[in-house]
Order: structure tokens, then C-alpha cells, then sequence
């Protein structure tokens, strides 16, 4: 017979996002369930590079979250700090020809309206700040609000810490309903958690929770490789990226798109990125793919040439066709709370996405708008990509 | 029983490499971490942080905990290297890229 358990809310989804709700929440004094068909950080989170970053942002909801993220990454990392690798080392952006410098200069007058820290880098300073780097660059900028965690470990500190009851390894197959079709609970393989909300925190498979509850969230899978070097010294100090990343992020295109994203890890390898291509969930290592994130690599760092490439990875970012998660109670469903969609900045946002989804949950203000994550704002654009599908 | 001679089989005419500076008999096709286990040497790394000793681990060339320094360049997986005469392994200790400390 089936046992029901009295939780406050049932998180679905062991990521960081799932784990960092689930850690706002019972530090608010609720009773906690978290639910994956997985393991801890199985998804998306285990396959990040975890950047926690302001400067690929520009100024909107995003950066918001990310301004209000990094703060609380701050106090946690007064909790966490060592365990979860925590950085602050900052991010350097490169151009990589001399037009980007405006492009940089631009985008950096506009975060710092809104609270971001960027100084402008001269192109004879940033060798002294990175000494491998190329010469010849023409300038670029230091954000020292950006750092790092190791995403995995991140999740996994923040889900003990929350105590919440975690139930792995066990898929969530239903949801319960209550009176006018409310969410109150959920179904796995083994059991059923009843609680009068439930959060969806299932990344990039977060539409097909949204589905169970009869209501569409179109999450899409972005791939992207990561390059893992050999154990190696500190050769490279900041998370430093070129600055045609911040364009790559923001292109909706489902081609190919890459651009390096180069940063030290206190386990000793380099990790290089970042590649971004909408192929559904194909897991297929791609050559092609791989020798660019090299090439590019190198072309910043020329040093790497002489370095080792011990594997790759892919993970696939959940991905909104607005770039912008969706975060709060969906009108739609009573009961039911989203907290996914974060494309390539899950690691960075989670903390804000818990806290926000914590207030909501107890009927709280939230420290920002969330307005622009409503997760129901897509309802428009689906009838008009029915239109388009029937024409 | 020795296992060459429970498959019946008839490798041609031993190499020699070098271990930290120690001839080592390899048979033809034996990678470099089977010939050191062959001859007893189970550790040739220390690790970066803890310097506690490291060998073969998985042996099929997805576990990266056997490396070493192979003809000077360092972080080679002895278990996918064929040794080859002349070879010289040298016992690494921690990342082994210190020349590339700034």
C-alpha cells in the first residue's frame, strides 16, 4: 500500500536549482522532498562548468537575478566556501580585435548603471593580470563580482544542508490533484509525496513535469561541449572569455556557436568552452566541435597548445526561447511552482531562484519582480507557433 | 603457472626500457604500465596534493590515474603506451607541468 508522506512542498529535481529551493525553503521552516529520477547534480548541474556570472549579462531580469544571486553565493560561500570550491576570482573578458573594445566599453557603461563592477583592462595590463595570455589583444575588462563553484559538489552541499527527505532514483510518473485540478503532490514508481505545492526544478525536462499537469513550458535542449585538460599549475587565474561569448549567449539560432570560456580549477585541470547548438538531446561527441573549442582556446592562450586534452563532456542547457527562466507559481495549476529554464546560468542563478520560489511558497514579497519569469508568458507565442505549424 | 605459458604463447624477443633510471624487461605489446606490473612496480606517480602513490587503475585508458612521464613529456597514460625500446619512464610528482608555473 502506498504511504503518504505530509511535506510542505515536494521539489522536483536534485540540480542545483531543486537543491538551492529546497534549502530556502526549509530554511523558512518547511518541510522539504526533493524527488529526482537521478542522482544529485545527474543532469545539466553535473555537467557545467559552474560559473557564477554578472558579466555576460546585460542589463534586464537576468541581470537582476544574477546581481541578487551573487550576493547570496557570498553568504553561502561563508557556510560552504571550501567544500564547494568557491572562487571569487573574477572574469576577464577579451576582445580579440580591436572593434570589440567598443562593443566591451558599451556593454560595461550600461551593467554599471546597474551595479555591476567592470574595469577597463588596457591591452598592456592583460598580461600582468593573465601572463599566459596572447600578446597582441587589444583590451578587454575585469568583473571581479564573477566567480565559480564546482556545480556538483554546490548541489550536493546545499541539498544536505537544507535536510530535506531525498528520494532518488525514483522518476515522478503523475501528479496528484486536488479540487479544481490543483497540484497536491506527486506519484513515483514508489510511492506518492503529497504536498500542496510542488516545484518543478527538472531543467531542461522541465516542460515534460509541465506537461504532467497539462500545461506547456517550452524548455529546449542547448548541447554544449566542455573540454577537460590534464592536471596542470595555475596558468590561468580568472574565468577568461572572449568577447564574442556574450553574443553567442544571446542568439536564439539553433546553428553551432562557439567561443572560448577558459578557466582553472582548484582540482588542477582546465576546463574549455563554450559551445551552444539546439540538436535535441544527442549525446554524440562531435570532433568538429571539440577542435574549435581548441583552436579557440588556444588562439587566448597559446599555451594550450602544448597541454593535454584528457576528455570531453556535453550537457544539454534548458533553454526558453526568451533566454529567461521561469521562476514563481504558474497561474495555470494551483499548486504548481517553476523553477527552471536557466539556460547556461543555472549554477550562478540558483540561489535567487530559491530564495524567490521560498517566498512565493510562504506568500512572501519576493526581493525582485518576477514578472518577466512568469512561466505561463508563453501561451501567446504557442498559438502563434500552432498557426505557423498549420499554414 | 606463468600465464604466457597457459595461453601457449610465443612472444618475440623481449625490449628494455627504463624505470626512474632501472632497466625493465617489456615484451612486445605490453604497454608500459603491464611491463612495470610484470616486474612488481605497482605506483609511478604521486598525487598533486596528498603525495600519496598511484598506479594502474582501470587500465583501459578512461581513468587517467596512471600517468607518468614518458620520454620527458609528462602526464602519458602507461596503460594505452606500447612500450618501446628505449623508453624511459620517470616517476611523476604532482602535475608534473611545473615549467609552466608563473
Amino acid at each position: 500500500m502506498l504511504k503518504r508522506t505530509p511535506y510542505d512542498v515536494v521539489v522536483v529535481g536534485a540540480g542545483v536549482v531543486g537543491a538551492a529551493c529546497a534549502y530556502y525553503a526549509a530554511r523558512s521552516g518547511l518541510k522539504v522532498a526533493v524527488v529526482d529520477r537521478g542522482p544529485v547534480a545527474g543532469g545539466t548541474t553535473g555537467a557545467g562548468e559552474g560559473n557564477l556570472l554578472v558579466s555576460d549579462k546585460e542589463p534586464g531580469p537576468e541581470l537582476d537575478l544574477a546581481l541578487l544571486s551573487t550576493r547570496l553565493w557570498r553568504e553561502l560561500a561563508e557556510e560552504f566556501g571550501a567544500r564547494v570550491e568557491y572562487e571569487p576570482k573574477g572574469g576577464l573578458v577579451v576582445a580579440t580585435r580591436p572593434a570589440g573594445t567598443d562593443l566591451l566599453h558599451g556593454l560595461a557603461a550600461q551593467q554599471r548603471a546597474v551595479g555591476v563592477e567592470a574595469l577597463p583592462v588596457a591591452a598592456d595590463e592583460l598580461r600582468t593580470l593573465e601572463p599566459h595570455l596572447a600578446e597582441g589583444l587589444p583590451g578587454g575588462y575585469l568583473y571581479p563580482q564573477d566567480a565559480q563553484v564546482q556545480p556538483a559538489l554546490a548541489a550536493a552541499h546545499l541539498l544536505r544542508a537544507s535536510g530535506a527527505d531525498r528520494y532518488l532514483g525514483e522518476a515522478v510518473t503523475g501528479l496528484l490533484r486536488g479540487p479544481g485540478g490543483s497540484v497536491t503532490g506527486v506519484v513515483t514508481g514508489r510511492r506518492e509525496l503529497a504536498a500542496p505545492a510542488v516545484v518543478n526544478a527538472a531543467g531542461t525536462w522541465g516542460g515534460e513535469l509541465a506537461a504532467l499537469a497539462g500545461v506547456r513550458l517550452p524548455v529546449l535542449p542547448r548541447r554544449g561541449f566542455v573540454l577537460v585538460t590534464e592536471p596542470l599549475p595555475r596558468i590561468v587565474r580568472h574565468k577568461v572569455y572572449a568577447a564574442d561569448y556574450v553574443a553567442d549567449v544571446a542568439s536564439g539560432s539553433a546553428d553551432l556557436q562557439s567561443s572560448a570560456v577558459v578557466e582553472g580549477t582548484p582540482a588542477g585541470p582546465v576546463l574549455i568552452g563554450a559551445s551552444r547548438e539546439r540538436v535535441g538531446f544527442d549525446r554524440t561527441l562531435d570532433p568538429g566541435v571539440l577542435h574549435r573549442l581548441a583552436a579557440q582556446a588556444a588562439a587566448l592562450f597559446p599555451v594550450l597548445r602544448t597541454v593535454q586534452v584528457q576528455r570531453a563532456y556535453r550537457g544539454f542547457r534548458p533553454y526558453l526561447p526568451d533566454h529567461l527562466p521561469a521562476i514563481g507559481p504558474d497561474a495555470r495549476v494551483p499548486g504548481l511552482h517553476h523553477a527552471c529554464g536557466h539556460e547556461g546560468a543555472g549554477i550562478g542563478l540558483a540561489p535567487a531562484t530559491g530564495l524567490l520560489v521560498s517566498r512565493r511558497l510562504l506568500g512572501e514579497e519576493p526581493e525582485l519582480d518576477l514578472a518577466p519569469f512568469r512561466p505561463e508568458r508563453f501561451e501567446g507565442a504557442e498559438r502563434l507557433e500552432d498557426a505557423e505549424g498549420e499554414s | 603457472m606463468d600465464p604466457l605459458d597457459l595461453v601457449g604463447a610465443e612472444p618475440g624477443p623481449a625490449r628494455t626500457i627504463l624505470f626512474d633510471g632501472r632497466a625493465v624487461s617489456a615484451l612486445p605489446g605490453q604497454t608500459l604500465a603491464a611491463a612495470l606490473w610484470a616486474d612488481g612496480v605497482l605506483a609511478w606517480r604521486t598525487t598533486r596534493r596528498g603525495g600519496r602513490p598511484r598506479g594502474a587503475f582501470c587500465g583501459i585508458g578512461q581513468c587517467f590515474d596512471c600517468l607518468a612521464t614518458v620520454n620527458g613529456r609528462p602526464n602519458q597514460r602507461l596503460c594505452l603506451l606500447p612500450a618501446e625500446h628505449g623508453d624511459t619512464v620517470t616517476t611523476q610528482e604532482g602535475h608534473g607541468r611545473a615549467d609552466l608555473e608563473v
